[in-house]
């Protein structure tokens, strides 16, 4: 089959690998009809994590027909159409148990070297280096899928493929960190990144009953997108977005922020300058300059969302002003499978249609391509989806 | 803290004796008092011997020494590798598990190491490890103890190659948590001979393989499966 591999930093092919076999009788062989590319294989694609190996296959968001079962697989059958979420959960250990799938306990064959960098592991995750499983992922024509009777959830008819293929990742992603805000009424959100991540966390934010949502960026189409999603831009190459939020709430500040960022923060001035150096050196391995703006933007005793990925360490927060505030910080992976049935409910019932989001539709072979517009974000490009079937 | 409570004690094992020690010791295994903070300068081994009743003798072991010497002594003039790992795993009982681990010849599907273990008769088993280059190394071990639902205690029998013994305890989580399981295994190799190959048989951090297994162990009981990535396909 064809899939899209890791060769090294910015180094993406396309590639003839041996199709994907049942190796564990829970497993389910997925034929790939519609993947997409994740803010988060930036990451991968940019070099910035240390555990991806030559010829790792990408991919963590997509969806398709099951085309093979192992022999304990109960609920789902042979020729189901099914989205994937990106955490791989066993759906009976303590965590899975409480509704926290992407803490599981028993799907990240190579835990100890999460233990080692953060004590304890997450979960496995498709496509996302050898930290959390080295699972090969689904930008390819094939997939296998483990715990297939937890990992799949069988998609109505009446939907297509491009309505649902976020429900993998972006939306539920976006929802949780809009739902980790603990929106009140009147309250006012601040989210910090207007890539996918973040446009479903100002649609979603609304969806939970945001007064105000203010969106910060500097790319233009991705803030003309904010707005249309109804949220106020704010860029932050023109204006200083401390005081422009505190101005925009009344003095107080917004009531929940959201680092829809990550690790690999553009800062400007003086503060983006050390991370990158310290970065440079290894010093650091994630550029927080997001996180320390939201931090002290927040309003005393709000709440701080992190639905941006970290991975190691970061230097210089300002813990300061998170005790004195008496801020609280709520973060992690998705937990996808809590979110994916309600979500689906609100895309059937018309309240949201996640394809506003896409702006490519590339066959598997231009992955190279996809990755390159994507980082650079050259041709106004915010999502691009792949169809393995697409003639290239 | 417990041998440090015993060092005072000169009372010699002996037969007599035995028993009463037999249900010091096992007593505190299962309590969890017998911490590795209190093992760590001693055999594990040696305390399992303690258990099984005395009579044994081992390396500088004389019958007018007190236990905690006895047991200092046996591992002062050798090479140990000792670990300790705890899991707790969910919706299994106690028994469900110690039925598991009881029948050794179970341990292979978890433990990487191991390549089988038989039963020979109801206390006797015999283990077959891989050892690199295609090797194995093999020995019979004992249970020593045996407390249902509670806990199994071996050790290899005396004059084995790769001289080892273990105890694994469960024990009831709070709250319907699940069982904690804990396992403490320690190997000792006399005059430090074959360290090197020891080191290459568990790997380079004997913690993280014997807290590998566990998972496994975890693995197959939570879920009937242990995950693996081996064999998919990779553009390497």
């Amino acid at each position: 089959m064809k899939a899209v591999c890791w060769e090294g930093t910015r180094n993406i092919q396309v590639k003839t690998v041996p199709d994907p076999k049942i190796l564990n009788s829970r497993d389910a062989i997925i034929k790939i009809t519609t993947t997409a590319i994740c803010g988060s294989d930036l990451h991968l694609y940019g070099g910035y994590n240390p555990t991806m190996k030559k010829g790792d296959i990408l991919g963590h968001e997509f969806m398709g027909e099951v085309v093979e079962l192992g022999k304990d697989v109960k609920s789902v059958s042979i020729g189901d159409r099914v989205v994937v979420p990106f955490t791989i959960s066993c759906g009976s250990c303590f965590f899975c148990n409480r509704d926290l799938w992407s803490l599981c306990d028993n799907t990240n064959p190579n835990a100890w070297m999460a233990e080692k960098m953060m004590g304890h592991s997450p979960a496995g995750l498709f496509g996302y280096s050898h930290l959390t499983g080295g699972y090969a992922g689904g930008q390819a024509e094939y997939a296998r899928v483990p715990f297939a009777d937890v990992g799949l959830f069988k998609i109505p008819e009446a939907v297509t493929d491009e309505q649902v293929i976020f429900l993998t990742d972006i939306f539920p992603t976006g929802y949780m960190a809009a739902e980790n805000c603990q929106i009140q009424p009147g309250d006012t959100v601040a989210i910090w990144g207007c890539g996918p991540v973040g446009q479903f966390a100002i649609r979603s934010a609304y969806l939970l009953g945001a007064e105000k949502v203010i969106a910060i960026d500097r790319v233009p189409e991705r803030l003309q997108m904010a707005q249309a999603g109804g949220a106020i831009p704010l860029n932050y190459d023109e204006v200083e977005v401390g005081e422009a939020l505190k101005e925009m709430t009344g003095g107080r500040g917004p009531d929940s922020v959201m680092d829809a960022v990550g690790m690999e923060a553009h800062g400007a001035g003086l503060e983006g300058f050390y991370d990158r150096a310290m970065q440079a050196v290894k010093l650091e391995t994630d550029r927080p300059n997001v996180l320390r703006q939201a931090i002290v933007a927040c309003r005393k005793g709000g709440t701080v969302s992190v639905p941006g990925v970290y991975t190691g360490l970061v230097d210089k927060m300002p813990m300061g002003a998170f005790m004195n505030k008496g801020l609280t910080m709520k973060t992690g992976q998705t937990h996808v499978h809590k979110y994916l049935r309600p979500l689906l409910d609100l895309i059937q019932s018309g309240k949201i249609d996640p394809t506003f989001i896409i702006t490519h539709r590339i066959p598997l072979d231009e992955a190279p391509h996809g990755y390159d517009i994507f980082q650079t974000k050259k041709d106004s490009c915010i999502k691009i989806v792949m169809k393995p079937s697409m003639a290239a | 803290m417990a041998l440090e409570s015993n060092r005072s004690s000169d009372a010699p094992i002996n037969q007599s004796g035995a028993i009463s020690e037999t249900e010091r010791w096992s007593s505190l295994i299962t309590g969890g008092a017998l911490v590795l903070a209190g093992l760590s300068q001693r055999s594990l081994r040696g305390a399992l011997l303690a258990i099984a009743g005395g009579g044994l003798a081992y390396h500088g072991a004389t019958s007018n020494k007190s236990l905690p010497d006895q047991l200092s002594e046996a591992t002062d003039n050798a090479q140990t590798i000792r670990v300790e790992k705890t899991v707790t795993i969910q919706n299994c009982s106690a028994e469900t598990l110690y039925r598991f681990w009881r029948n050794f010849e179970n341990l292979p599907k978890f433990m990487k190491h191991l390549k089988s273990v038989t039963t020979l008769s109801e206390q006797r088993s015999h283990w077959v490890a891989n050892a690199p280059l295609g090797n194995s190394v093999e020995w019979d071990a004992d249970i020593r103890s045996d407390i249902e639902n509670q806990l199994i205690t071996w050790a290899s029998v005396e004059g084995s190659d790769v001289d080892n013994s273990g105890f694994v305890r469960f024990s009831e989580a709070p709250a319907g948590r699940g069982t904690e399981v804990k396992v403490v295994l320690e190997y000792s190799v006399p005059g430090g001979v074959v360290t090197a190959t020891l080191a290459k048989l568990f790997g380079e951090e004997p913690e993280q393989q014997i807290g590998d297994d566990l998972r496994r162990f975890k693995m197959l009981m939570e879920t009937g499966e242990i995950v693996t990535t081996e064999g998919q396909p990779s553009g390497a």
